[in-house]
């Protein structure tokens, strides 16, 4: 019997469950007791009696079930399984398990013994299997079909027993005093408060998977190296070969990250800032109305859209303009740090705007009043009183903007290029930790070599990096949250 | 009414006596009208405000009281809807001329909130925003002076002097809204307007306040919203009653209080409605 249908079931159970329990408790409210909770949630209490209990069974079962099968198959193998490795041995019987399914009963029954017999069978039904599929993988495949479905019919036969238990039960507790509200919405709250634990505990996930291939990476190169190494120059992996020839030096792809943001941020901010003060201070609400969203709509362009733009425009743009004040050569190369940055800061401007405009809205109307009623002019507040005041969020909106610059990989890949070098000259090109990471990862690769391996190193030192950032940035803003009461 | 005492009989003969004798007129409202959008919320209003007196506006809530109050130093400029029609001039001039400077106005017509809002900043900021603002003080020496002074004549500094640097936020409600009145003091205003100035207040801050503003009254010209009967009372030596955007009777204190002219102040007053 397939989960599908024993969910479906289970889900009828519920229903009934549900219906009549409501129809009890509604038949109790004779007027006499007063019920402690209304009708709909004794039927819910009663669906959730009979679903979830089942549901956790099935699934702890299933889990349970393939985890036997496997190890039994593996007990299974003989010593000498004629292929590369047991693992691959097991899930060759797995597939040939998987195709035996698509027979009739007929066939499955007079099974022939060996693979080259059955191979034109399972051809005949579309199933392809590899060729060095051994014949003693036959009959195990076979067991290991019917144990499945001994094991999945147990389980289902199981499962919809609980099912009814648990309705019966819900139904049972009817009672005009059951307190039925109060335990629907405890488990409601158990419901939430597992949804916000995935968020967290995905994070968690990804930072182990990282740092057990970074523990890996830094067995192969030394930590000293890679922090601060100056040279960035991994080599390939060639098979075989002495792996650590590679330079794997931090500082270069640091250095171009963090200089490419800043570029972007001494964009973005000051015109993000003027134009929020702007919309908040100075615009008439129809204005407001409409620039707003506006603005905000360019935050939805993907940021390889701003990439294309800074490749194939204002990149070569800049180039010739260069060329051009120069009489000749130009200084400006057609992949820099400066185009980079421009169209970064260009794609943060909405994000820096539209924080800020929230912050500076939310500073009182009172802080206006009392300035402009002691005579100040419009912007002598803005300047003197709100931005001050705004001040503490205002910084948080840029720590939060930075990190997103220092995330940013589209941008730099088409704007700045892949080359990891040390300058200070923003007309040249650099480039940043995740298009390194890209780099690392992509193409064909052994994966177990420290040139893949250092991608994880480097994404863990990002994700600390803006992690702190975004720490730093919660806890200015949270600070000045509390500031008017 | 038992506010209607012996104290406040002799105040009254000595109040008429002085307003016989020094009747300069500083502000005069001349068919104020003001509109909200679509909504008139002031109609027709006449109201003169006279020199170092205490001018108390009363009515019950939405009464069009704080609309004329803000329209007296064009605060009403910062609402975008808000349109102010009629004429008020301040020491004969038209405020609304367009030749007049609002900041100016604002510098010369000084305000204090309903609820204290000091900004962020120090205590010693706080007083000296204004004359940074219009460069009253030419070196550190006279802004000291003048914080000083505005903190003094706002019965204040006793309080506040040995703490001057910490953040006026920090002040109890009642210390705020006296830090409020000094700020406004500090840039020497010829009037200073009073929205409503206790009613976020408890009733011994209100009483130190109350005292002030009849200090004040001595150099500056004030005008007072307030929803406290006893309050215009025992602070103004003119009331004007307001009643649905409409200016219903003004005249001395204690005659609107003893013997008003109009039913609905009389009802107002006495609390029947309001």
């Amino acid at each position: 019997m397939s989960s599908m249908l024993v969910l479906a079931i289970i889900l009828v159970i519920g229903i009934v469950a549900f219906v009549i329990a409501r129809q009890r408790a509604a038949s109790h409210n004779d007027g006499k007791v007063k019920p402690h909770s209304r009708a709909h949630y004794h039927g819910w209490w009663a669906f959730l009696l009979g679903v979830l209990p089942a549901v956790l069974f099935l699934a702890v079962w299933s889990i349970g079930a393939s985890v036997y099968l496997n190890s039994h198959l593996h007990s299974q193998m003989p010593a000498d399984t004629g292929v590369a490795s047991e693992p691959l041995a097991v899930s060759l019987t797995k597939s040939l398990a998987n195709g035996l399914r698509k027979l009739d009963a007929q066939q499955v029954a007079a099974l022939p013994a060996t693979f080259a017999e059955l191979q034109p069978l399972l051809n005949a039904k579309g199933v392809a299997l590899a060729t060095d599929t051994q014949d003693y993988m036959i009959p195990i495949a076979a067991e290991a079909n019917r144990m499945t479905d001994r094991l999945g019919l147990m389980g289902a036969i199981a499962t919809i027993a609980l099912a009814l238990a648990g309705a019966f039960y819900g139904i049972s507790q009817v009672q005009p005093r059951a307190r039925a509200r109060n335990n629907v919405e405890r488990l409601m709250l158990w419901g939430l408060l597992g949804a916000s634990t995935i968020a967290i505990l995905t994070t968690i996930g990804i930072v182990l998977s990282m740092l057990f291939q970074t523990l890996n990476f830094f067995n192969r190169v030394p930590p000293l190296q890679f922090f601060f190494g100056t040279v960035w120059d991994p080599r390939f992996a060639a098979a075989g070969a002495g792996a650590s020839e590679g330079q794997f030096g931090l500082i270069p792809l640091l250095a171009g990250t963090l200089y490419i943001a800043l570029v972007a941020l001494l964009v973005a901010v000051p015109i993000g800032l003027m134009s929020a003060v702007y919309m908040a201070e100075y615009a008439a609400p129809k204005v407001r109305a409409a620039v707003k969203p506006a603005l905000e709509l360019l935050a939805g362009i993907p940021t390889i859209v701003y990439g294309i733009f800074a490749l194939v425009t204002l990149g070569p743009f800049l180039r010739d303009l260069s060329a051009a004040l120069a009489g000749g050569t130009s200084f400006i190369q057609a992949q820099s740090i400066l185009t980079a940055g421009l169209v970064m800061g260009v794609m943060l401007i909405p994000v820096v705007s539209s924080l800020s405009d929230d912050i500076i809205t939310a500073v009182p109307r009172a802080m206006r009043d009392g300035s402009l009623g002691l005579g100040a002019t419009r912007s002598e507040t803005i300047k003197r009183v709100i931005l001050p005041a705004a001040l503490p969020g205002i910084v948080g909106a840029i720590l939060l903007t930075a990190s997103r610059a220092i995330g940013e990989t589209m941008i730099v890949v088409l704007a700045a290029g892949v080359a990891a070098r040390l300058t200070l000259n923003p007309f040249e090109a650099m480039t940043t930790i995740t298009v390194k990471i890209v780099n690392q990862l992509t193409g064909d690769l052994e994966f177990n070599s420290p040139q893949t391996l250092v991608a994880f190193a480097l994404g863990i030192t990002l994700f600390a990096l803006t992690l702190v950032m975004n720490i730093v940035a919660l806890y200015i803003v949270r600070k000045y949250r509390e500031q008017y009461e | 009414m038992n506010i209607m005492t012996e104290k406040t009989l002799e105040q009254a003969v000595s109040s008429q006596m002085s307003a016989q004798t020094n009747e300069v007129i500083k502000m005069r409202g001349d068919k104020v009208t003001v509109h909200y959008g679509e909504k008139q919320a002031l109609f027709d209003v006449n109201l003169d405000i006279r020199q170092n007196q205490v001018t108390a506006l009363i009515g019950p809530s939405g009464c069009g009281k704080s609309t004329f109050l803000r329209c007296l130093n064009r605060m009403n400029d910062t609402i975008d809807s808000a349109k102010v029609g009629g004429k008020i001039t301040l020491d004969s001039e038209d405020i609304y001329d367009p030749k007049i400077d609002v900041v100016e106005l604002r510098a010369r017509v000084g305000m204090v909130f309903q609820k204290p809002n000091p900004f962020p900043k120090s205590i010693y900021e706080n007083v000296a925003y204004g004359p940074r603002i219009h460069g009253l003080a030419k070196n550190k020496a006279e802004m000291d002076r003048i914080v000083e002074s505005s903190l003094q004549k706002a019965a204040i500094w006793n309080e506040v002097k040995d703490r001057l640097g910490e953040p006026g936020t920090g002040l109890s409600g009642g210390q705020q809204q006296r830090l409020c009145i000094a700020r406004a003091i500090a840039v020497s205003p010829e009037v200073i307007l009073m929205d409503e100035p206790c009613s976020a207040l408890d009733p011994i801050a209100t009483a130190k306040v109350e005292e002030l503003i009849d200090e004040l009254r001595q150099n500056y010209t004030i005008v007072i919203v307030t929803h406290s009967m006893q309050q215009a009372a025992r602070v103004s030596q003119r009331t004007a009653m307001f009643h649905l955007g409409y200016l219903v009777e003004e005249g001395a204190t204690d005659k609107m209080f003893t013997n008003p002219d109009d039913k609905r102040t009389q009802d107002y007053i006495t609390g029947r409605f309001g």
